[in-house]
């Protein structure tokens, strides 16, 4: 499967690989802790702090790990719960149809009517803030595009001959989602997988920024931006680091995608 | 000597594949090929899928599609080599000097244009007629051609006329800037058979009247026979022969161009009833689709004998693929039932005892998406007889190797994927799935229709030998005369929904026959030299006795 | 009834419907949650009979559905409701905020919405070659990164380093034109970055489809011009999906909106949603969330009645 594989997917792959580690491991690797103030406000960048200080004189690299901790935990985690909740309801919609499938089909229909940003801000208006709720607000408004991707690949793979087949066997219905449906179905899904998790972080990230995300002193990337955004003013750029990182995560990501959704268009129909 | 209309040289056509998984590579497909054209001549070229004819058509234009390019020879279009010639001159070219019909006009026309502004589109663009001319022209071209309302179908959308009457139009826009060369690539290939015959004869007679040249391409060595002077046969991007129409049908030289001339020729006497009942009663059958108000199925009976073979022939909409749902129980019927091996059927699917749907199996016409393209072989074949049978282990693998052997694929292919078959092997490996059941019905629909002639040929022979092995009784639902003849014990024409003959294969081919199967049987191309005008001045006579 | 009538009556009808459903749902999310207006004015550690006379006070102790129906009738009529945090009628706060806001969406799609097109009929133009490639190589990074950041670097580059535009996108009625549009040039460029990648991609991606099609190619072997193949055949075809791309965007600008005033502090609806979302103004919110929403649905519908209309099957019929 590996055989042939661009210079651009092995870049993404590798870059995501990265960020993954040093997200697990940030701890390990941060020079000093995540909340310690250690300097003066706004330091420039020294041998003792790379990236300079941040507004109450904390660690600015060691924030931006921390941060991307923070940012690729809930991004993780959100789109694993969109995941699963969005292609298990999706695929039930397609393969049992009639009433089910109507009901679930409207009320995504209904969810995709208003833009999630603005859905979660209303959510986050009444609910307390907490990486949990943020984790389930943002999971379960992106179900919503899991269950039309699956629902839709699902469909397609259902009115095969092949799956026809099996139902004149007399197959039941879980051989024909778990060996039919769900080999076929699953390549698609693996390439959304990529695109889904970079619209998280995106989320977490404008979230945080906003106010309404993950809450100080615990760091995420979103909310380095909030905290030293008074600082682009007078010419301080601690505010831009997360730029540089949302974007090279987000790229390295979208070049794994592309590949993995390019392998697979060519492979309709082809072996695993 | 003057020169010729289309002299081709040494061509060599190539492409870029891109495998998934592997790097890109560049394949040739075309491996030098000569041929000359006079003017007002027509050129057969034919050969199976992949043998480049629709490739070489298209490089008489200087045109590679997706991809393809022309990597070397010469081609000459009025004694200039067009591969050498600048943009100005091969736009010139293309709808000035040579057109093209494609196989599908219903995708070849802009759908959002009337079909006059389509059809006159390149005749006054090439600055070769005033809009008034060239429409006057189509007019004519429309009349000639047969189509309904000729001077008012022009401003229809293509939409809104059939598909028969599209490929005509298709045809007229080919013939509307008087090019010198046409190139016909499959034009009737998508029709029925009884739409195709009026096609046939309405491109031969406008060919005819309008004194151009042609390439007619088509895998269909009968259908070419009928409007060529000469013939090219191809086979992989090589040719394997080339001349005059008469000697290549009637003293073909090699043995490829022999196989393909004899191709549908199976003879397969037709076996008596040995047994008292049948395998399969279907008695007084009505059946609609959900939400409809129009039955498909009108009160169908039909029966066939255990080892036996009922073909059901009928063309695109006339019911009997829906007649294989209903026996199946995918679509229950509205009326009628069905007796299969002594047992009422029940109407659904979900409620039939596990030992119905072991018995009666069923093979489709698209091998490759019949089956799960993330299963080996072994998987698919193994997967009955587990599930029927609970084989496992060594058993299993033995009776996969015994199935394997039965369809003549032997060994190896246990742990390949469809993906790694050929078109016959795949449909070889779907006998061998409906086989694993043990059935004593297999329905076969169109299952030849998607194949190679010769192909089609293995698997029909295929199909009748294990006929005699398994006694296995076919259920065959075709479009295709020539199969049904190669295969039938007994035979059901089916017309908008209802039987209109039926009886033995004997009973159902001899005269005196009703209009429709007169019909359906003359329309069947043959290989023979005239058989257009014959038909067509039969029915000529037919009508005027009328 | 001419079957496109009856399609684009029957699409508005359903849009409608949807408008309805999702402001029911938005009423209802704030409902169902845990915690009301009540528990927000007053915080966590109000003493139950606080928040019970202030639940009185604001009829918070009738049902839900009397409650919704009576502020679906408000908004019908044009009342919105009273903000909790200021007391202030809500309306009348949200009048100027809206304009501006629709100021400001107006300009980034004048700037962004021929932009995308030619960008995209030039990726098309040269597909696979280098333009193509750098086209695709600058619209994937500003997907990958969010608004808010884009806008800061703008800022930091072009206003505080260069000095050429204020980091502040203040307006008031008191500005002339010309001055307003220099005050909200960066607030622009940023929107117009954002939905540009998203709008090109995807008008490409329409192209491209068109382009691939059987009639382009019988267009092709007729001998025209690559020009007039694009004018006469693919483009007929290509308004359609096109037109659904741009309304797509816009629906996507609405939403870009909100982030990029908070970054420019720019005294529009995005703004006062975000403050009122940070003070737990659960009327506010809901007020800003429907108008939100209804714009959305809106410029959804337009683009499916569009593709309706466009459709020579249903102009046409049989």
């Amino acid at each position: 499967m590996f055989r042939y594989m661009p210079v651009s997917a092995m870049i993404g792959l590798t870059l995501t690989g990265l960020y993954f580690l040093a997200a697990i491991f940030a701890p390990l690797i941060a020079p000093y802790g995540m909340a310690q103030v250690v300097g003066d406000v706004w330091e420039p960048s020294s041998r003792e702090h790379l990236l300079g200080t941040d507004n109450i004189g904390r660690d600015l690299l060691t924030r931006m790990i921390y941060g991307g901790r923070t940012t690729i935990f809930i991004a993780t985690m959100a789109t694993i719960l969109s995941f699963v909740t969005g292609s298990i309801l999706g695929f039930l919609a397609a393969v049992l149809g009639g009433w089910a499938d109507q009901v679930l089909s409207r009320m995504v229909d209904l969810l995709m009517a208003i833009p999630s940003l603005i859905l979660a801000l209303v959510v986050l208006a009444v609910l307390p803030v907490t990486v949990t709720t943020l984790i389930v607000v943002m999971g379960l408004l992106d179900a919503t595009r899991v269950f039309r991707l699956a629902r839709a690949v699902a469909v397609d793979i259902n009115v095969m001959d092949y799956v026809e087949a099996a139902k004149l066997r007399g197959e039941g219905r879980g051989w024909i989602i778990f060996r039919e449906i769900l080999p076929n179905a699953l390549s698609p899904l693996v390439a959304e997988l990529g695109l889904r998790f970079i619209f998280m972080v995106l989320f977490i990230s404008t979230l945080s920024f906003l106010g309404l995300g993950v809450q100080p002193p615990l760091a995420d990337w979103g909310g380095i931006v909030k905290e030293n955004k008074d600082g682009i003013i007078y010419g301080i750029g601690a505010a831009l680091y997360p730029a540089i990182a949302i974007a090279t995560l987000a790229i390295s990501v979208n070049l794994v995608a592309d590949w993995v959704l390019n392998r697979t268009t060519s492979l309709k129909g082809g072996r695993g | 000597m003057t020169e010729p209309l289309l002299r081709v040289r040494g061509l060599k056509i190539g492409a870029t594949v891109y495998p998934p998984g592997e790097k890109p590579r560049d394949i040739e497909i075309v491996h030098g090929v000569d041929f000359d054209l006079e003017r007002g001549k027509v050129l057969g070229l034919i050969g199976e899928s992949g043998a480049g004819k629709s490739t070489i058509g298209l490089a008489s234009m200087a045109y590679g599609r997706g991809g393809v390019r022309i990597t070397g020879g010469e081609v000459w279009v009025n004694g200039r080599d067009i591969l050498k010639a600048g943009l100005r001159d091969i736009r010139r070219l293309r709808g000035g000097e040579v057109t093209y019909v494609s196989q599908s006009a219903a995708a070849s026309f802009n759908p959002a244009k009337p079909i006059m502004e389509q059809v006159t589109e390149a005749a006054i663009s090439q600055g070769k007629f005033t809009r008034r001319e060239a429409e006057k022209r189509a007019i004519g071209l429309f009349r000639k051609l047969g189509l309904p309302d000729p001077d008012n179908i022009g401003r229809r959308y293509p939409h809104q006329v059939s598909g028969g009457q599209l490929q005509r139009c298709m045809t007229a826009l080919a013939l509307c800037p008087e090019p010198d060369l046409v190139v016909f690539d499959e034009p009737t290939t998508a029709l029925d058979v009884t739409t195709q015959i009026d096609v046939l004869a309405a491109i031969k007679e406008a060919i005819h009247d309008t004194g151009v040249a042609a390439l007619y391409i088509t895998h269909d060595l009968a259908v070419v026979a009928q409007v060529s002077d000469d013939i090219m046969v191809l086979k992989m991007g090589n040719m394997v022969e080339y001349g005059p129409t008469d000697q290549i049908i009637n003293a073909p030289r090699e043995e490829y161009t022999r196989a393909l001339v004899s191709v549908r020729q199976i003879e397969h006497p037709e076996k008596l009833h040995r047994q008292a009942s049948p395998v399969l009663s279907c008695e007084n059958i009505t059946a609609r689709y959900k939400g409809t108000k129009f039955d498909v199925l009108k009160d169908v009976s039909v029966q066939l004998y255990p080892g036996q073979t009922l073909a059901v022939v009928g063309e695109s909409g006339s019911g009997k693929s829906t007649l294989a749902r209903v026996i199946t129980g995918l679509l229950p019927p509205s009326g009628g039932r069905i007796v299969f091996s002594g047992r009422e059927l029940t109407p659904d699917l979900k409620s039939r005892p596990k030992e119905d749907l072991r018995e009666l199996q069923m093979i489709y016409q698209m091998a490759d998406v019949a089956m799960n393209p993330r299963q080996t072989v072994g998987t698919i074949i193994g997967r009955p007889l587990e599930f029927y049978f609970g084989l496992k282990g060594e058993a299993k693998q033995r009776r996969i190797q015994e199935l394997l052997d039965e369809i003549e694929l032997g060994k190896g292919f246990q742990d390949r994927y469809p993906a790694e078959l050929s078109g016959g092997q795949k449909q070889r490996v779907c006998i061998a799935r409906a086989l694993a059941a043990k059935p004593k019905l297999i329905i076969c629909d169109e299952v030849t229709s998607a194949l190679d002639p010769l192909v089609a040929d293995g698997i029909l022979k295929l199909l009748l030998n294990l006929q005699k092995i398994e006694d296995v009784a076919y259920l065959f639902i075709t479009h295709d005369l020539a199969t049904v003849r190669a295969i039938a014990d007994s035979i059901a024409v089916m017309y908008q929904g209802r039987f209109v003959r039926y009886g033995t294969k004997t009973e159902v081919l001899s005269p005196p026959f009703d209009d429709y199967t007169d019909l359906l049987l003359s329309s069947v191309p043959e290989m023979k030299l005239g058989w257009l005008e014959q038909v067509l001045a039969t029915r000529k006579m037919e009508s005027a006795g009328n | 009834m001419h079957p496109i009538l009856k399609l684009v009556s029957q699409r508005i009808a359903l849009g409608l419907l949807l408008l309805v459903s999702s402001s029911a749902m938005i009423f209802g999310l704030t409902e169902a949650l845990p915690g009301d207006a009540a528990q927000a004015v007053l915080g966590q550690s109000a003493t139950p009979e606080a928040l019970e006379n202030l639940r009185r006070e604001m009829g918070l102790d009738r049902p839900a559905l009397v409650r919704y129906v009576e502020w679906l009738g408000g908004i019908v009529q044009g009342d919105l409701g009273t903000s909790i945090t200021n007391r202030l009628d809500i309306a009348t706060s949200i009048g100027s905020r809206l304009s501006n806001t629709l100021f400001l969406a107006f300009w980034a799609a004048v700037v962004s919405v021929p932009l995308a097109i030619f960008l995209g009929l030039l990726a098309v133009r040269y597909q696979n070659r280098w333009p193509d490639k750098a086209i695709s190589g600058v619209t994937l990074a500003t997907i990958s990164i969010p608004e808010f950041l884009i806008g800061y670097v703008l800022v930091y580059f072009l206003a505080v380093q260069m000095g050429w535009f204020s980091p502040l996108a203040l307006i008031n009625d008191t500005m002339t034109l010309g001055e307003k549009l220099h005050s909200i040039a960066l607030p622009v460029a940023v929107l117009t970055m954002v939905v540009l990648a998203h709008m090109m991609r995807m008008t490409r991606a329409a192209i491209l489809n068109v382009m691939q099609s059987a009639y382009i190619e019988t267009a092709e072997l007729k001998g025209l011009s690559s020009f007039d193949v694009i004018r006469k055949h693919a483009f007929p075809n290509a308004i359609a999906p096109i037109v659904t791309v741009v309304m797509l965007n816009l629906a996507y600008l609405v939403v870009g909106v909100v982030v990029v005033e908070v970054v420019f502090v720019y005294p529009g609806m995005g703004q006062f949603l975000v403050d009122a979302v940070v003070k737990r103004d659960v009327p506010v919110v809901l007020a800003c969330g429907v108008i939100f929403a209804a714009i959305y649905i809106s410029l959804n519908l337009a683009a499916d009645v569009v593709s309706i209309l466009a459709n020579p099957r249903l102009r046409h019929p049989k």
